[in-house]
């Protein structure tokens, strides 16, 4: 399927994921496989980027679920930033925002991080 | 514009299809008239309702088939989906304890919450071995 990628860069020492098209019950597993890498190299401080990102669905919701406490146990975090509004409300609906740094820009999480 | 128009899409169940089906309720629903806000509402739980039918009623058996009907009127579009997989429940539809699915790293529940959330009226039916539901989106909602 050609309707979603997630691509890997390393910026400032923090990971960084940029999600690009459509998340969905199909696509999650993307994402995941990604997610998992990172974990198993032992990186928690991950940001995902979503200024690419033009739909999410539950399924893709439910994998920032199943990670999290992982890397936020071993210090780290997931930062969700640079998100449109229509990819903001399905997170809204859900009460994410209380739970997660979903943040306006990248820089804005990078800056989370070195502050710690 | 008429009183009543149909649009059927019949697709087998595999979650590669979902992209097709968000598309066709984009398609129709921009040409019969519902804003942008709306059809992204109504393609997101079109698209949670018919990946629960491919992983609960149908096991991911890519043989089988889900029947999508749009029916648009002039006061709403309800959209039918039906199978003849196993009856499944989806009468729940509290929003999910986000705090403490995470802490259990369990997911789910979520689509159901959305459906009723973005939709006006929701119903389902077991008939003849098939689950129907049903559910409708206003115009002036």
């Amino acid at each position: 399927m050609k309707n979603f990628s997630v691509k890997h860069r390393t910026q400032s020492g923090f990971s960084i994921l940029d999600l690009h098209g459509e998340l969905d019950a199909h696509t999650a597993s993307q994402l995941e496989d990604a997610l998992k890498d990172l974990i198993n190299q032992n990186r928690s401080e991950i940001i995902v980027n979503c200024s690419n990102l033009e739909y999410i669905a539950s399924a893709g919701l439910g994998v920032f679920m199943a990670y999290i406490e992982d890397v936020r146990s071993d210090g780290g975090d997931i930062k969700l930033t640079n998100m449109n509004d229509k990819v903001y409300n399905v997170f809204d609906l859900l009460g994410f925002p209380t739970l997660y740094d979903i943040l306006d820009d990248e820089s804005d999480a990078i800056n989370n991080f070195s502050n710690r | 514009m008429k009183n009543r128009v149909t649009y059927q899409l019949d697709i087998s169940a595999s979650t590669s299809n979902l992209s097709e089906v968000r598309n066709f309720i984009g398609l129709h629903a921009g040409k019969n008239g519902f804003s942008e806000k709306q059809i992204d509402e109504i393609r997101l739980a079109v698209d949670e309702a018919v990946t629960n039918i491919i992983k609960h009623a149908y096991k991911n058996d890519e043989s089988k088939t889900i029947d999508i009907l749009l029916i648009f009127t002039p006061k709403k579009l309800c959209v039918k989906l039906t199978d003849d997989g196993k009856n499944f429940k989806l009468d729940t539809y509290e929003r999910p304890d986000l705090e403490k699915q995470i802490k259990q790293k369990k997911r789910g529940g979520m689509g159901v919450y959305l459906i009723h959330s973005l939709m006006d009226d929701v119903s389902y039916t077991r008939d003849n071995g098939k689950n129907k539901m049903e559910m409708c989106k206003n115009r002036n909602s």
